[in-house]
């Protein structure tokens, strides 16, 4: 389990949402107050800029074409995918797949590497804080193979049950498939020591950082899993792209699971043999110009550095709990000692529905729902949370915003309490 | 002020606070002749409907379940209105409530009265809390035409 860890004292020290165009723009006549990060970022002008020159000066369709443009936008697409490799530390640019997304790059695991693999009570083990991207494409394979799934508590607080999942781990488990950081708590996992324990009892390690790679350093070998998915509209990128970095020597061996074009070496009517990966998994033209995009957005927060983004981030969660703390009625879920900047609460006597509709017409942006994270909403008996989540683009009047604009809610529905602060 | 903040003002008002707070009918019906469950997964909000009908007429509404004050005040509301009326006549309201909440009433058609269920209407200017209001309704609509399914409004 992790040290509990002291909150950032420190003041948030980036100001960069002149980057991003669309924070210019007024939403219900408010600034907006941008709050949704966790469903997706908005982008930096130099990442609008990079798919827009891509399609004014370098577009045509790649590995296809003998003509100079064809063998420019192959290029770029390579280029882009060796910054996806330095950028997640995976030791080569031939274990990064594109793909659409983090879900994408979860069924391409679960339909390659599982379904010619597993076998009737082989067991996939995963957590109650998944979301629904990292179960439904397990409870698919569990349909088609007979292995059964196995579910790692939380706590109260939102952290794993490491003795439970101590207990879990077996002989018969094949896969552990678990999320870096919870899209509805902020909870970080402690992934690195999971996969040392997975590794020891035989099984393959999945890490979905959908909700990590924009918010720290990922570092594919430290980390030692076997797979790692993420979506590029989470970092900055445009939508529609996303990378699955798997190990070589796993990926080696896995069968394609899309056909077409682009994915073969040779096709014959008797006989087709596939190219070696990662081409064997991109059938068909890809999305080249997010991919692009998706590499002007690695270079973008590789400027600011991410470990300037993780204490900016760290010292906003830190501000925003406090002050979430501080209003009456307020009650936060998810309280782990490690957490990346995602703030879920509920404000007594109204509903996350209703205060959504409430913010949003005061400019301010959060999600409301069940944030596709089903089962852990039953674990908690709540049937969703509001849900603020940071980026590097944020500052402490967004979360003064909030804050200001709970109180209103609070005023209309009558509850709020006239104490003040809560001691 | 701006035009959102007026809307929502006209889509919360005191009624459906009251509502909210207090919802009327609110408890099961053991003697129901008909009931229906409504779900709304994208918010997680669940009812149940139960209605009395003796003699084609709607003698007893209730419900129980939870979600947010639109559906909850729309639940309250509607059990109060269909109280005492025939059954097509609960058919018809369901019909003209649809059409209100969604802005798709006929301009040809004759003007309603909806009473108490007017606040309702100010759903219209919230897209995506449209059906928020509208799942107590498709649930009655499903108790009274026997339908076992549970609602959706997804
Ligand atoms: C933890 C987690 N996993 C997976 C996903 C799915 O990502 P995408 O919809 O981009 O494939 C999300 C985002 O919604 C997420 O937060």
């Amino acid at each position: 389990m992790n040290a509990p860890r002291e909150p950032a004292m420190t003041a948030p020290v980036l100001d960069l949402a002149a980057d991003f165009p669309i924070l210019a723009r007024r939403v219900n006549g408010r600034r907006l107050a941008y709050l949704d990060n966790g469903a997706t970022t908005q982008k930096p002008a130099a990442v609008i800029d990079a798919e827009a020159r891509f399609y004014r000066e370098s577009n045509a369709n790649i590995h296809r074409g003998v003509h100079w443009l064809s063998q420019h936008a192959t290029a770029l697409y390579d280029a882009a995918r060796a910054t996806v490799q330095r950028f997640i530390n995976a030791a080569s640019a031939d274990e990064i797949v594109f793909t659409r997304g983090t879900t994408e790059a979860i069924n391409l695991v679960a339909q390659s590497w599982g379904r010619p693999r597993l076998t009737a009570g082989d067991e996939i083990l995963l957590s109650t804080m998944e979301h629904h991207s990292n179960i439904v494409p397990w409870q698919l394979v569990c349909e088609q193979t007979g292995a059964v799934l196995k579910v790692i508590p939380v706590s109260d607080d939102g952290e794993l049950d490491m003795e439970a999942f101590e207990g879990l781990l077996g002989e018969r488990t094949r896969l552990l498939a678990i999320t870096h950081v919870s899209n509805a708590l902020g909870t970080v996992n402690p992934v690195a020591a999971m996969t040392r324990r997975a590794h020891e009892v035989g099984a393959v390690v999945l890490v979905d950082g959908a909700q990590a790679v924009a918010h720290q350093a990922v570092d594919v070998q430290a980390i030692g899993c076997d797979f790692y998915a993420f979506s590029g509209h989470k970092l900055y990128a445009p939508t529609g792209i996303g990378a699955l970095y798997g190990r070589a020597e796993l990926l080696r061996h896995m069968p394609p699971w899309q056909g077409g074009g682009d994915m073969i070496r040779t096709v014959a009517f008797d006989k087709t043999t596939f190219a070696p990966p990662p081409q064997r998994f991109e059938a068909g033209t890809p999305n080249i110009a997010g991919a692009i995009g998706l590499a002007a957005a690695i270079d973008y927060v590789q400027g600011v550095g991410m470990e300037h983004i993780h204490a900016h981030e760290q010292a906003l969660l830190a501000y925003g709990t406090r002050a979430l703390q501080d209003i009456p009625g307020v009650r936060l879920v998810g309280t782990a000692r490690d957490k990346a900047g995602i703030l879920s609460f509920l404000v007594e006597g109204i509903h996350p529905h209703d205060l959504g509709t409430i913010l949003d017409a005061e400019g301010v942006a959060i999600r409301a729902g069940h944030h596709c994270a089903m089962p852990l909403m039953t674990r908690f008996g709540i049937p969703g949370t509001a849900r603020a989540s940071l980026a590097l683009y944020n500052g402490e009047a967004d979360l003064d915003a909030l804050v200001a604009a709970i109180h209103k809610a609070q005023d209309l529905f009558g509850t709020r309490h006239d104490s003040g602060r809560r001691t | 002020m701006s035009d959102m903040q007026d809307s929502l003002r006209e889509l919360y008002q005191e009624v459906i606070f009251d509502h909210n707070r207090n919802p009327r009918n609110y408890r099961p019906l053991p003697a129901a002749s008909h009931h229906a469950d409504g779900h709304n997964p994208l918010c997680g909000d669940q009812l149940t409907v139960y209605l009395q009908v003796e003699d084609g007429i709607v003698r007893e509404a209730s419900f129980v379940g939870h979600g947010c004050a639109i559906s909850t005040a729309s639940a309250s509301l509607m059990t109060e209105a269909v109280k005492g009326k025939r059954v097509e006549d609960v058919e018809a309201l369901f019909r003209d409530v649809h059409a209100l909440l969604t802005g798709t009433q006929d301009a040809e058609a004759p003007v309603r009265d909806f009473g108490k269920l007017q606040v309702l209407a100010g759903v219209k200017e919230f897209p995506v809390r449209v059906k928020c209001a509208t799942l107590a309704w498709h649930t009655l609509h499903n108790a009274l035409t026997g339908e076992h399914e549970t609602a959706h409004t997804e």
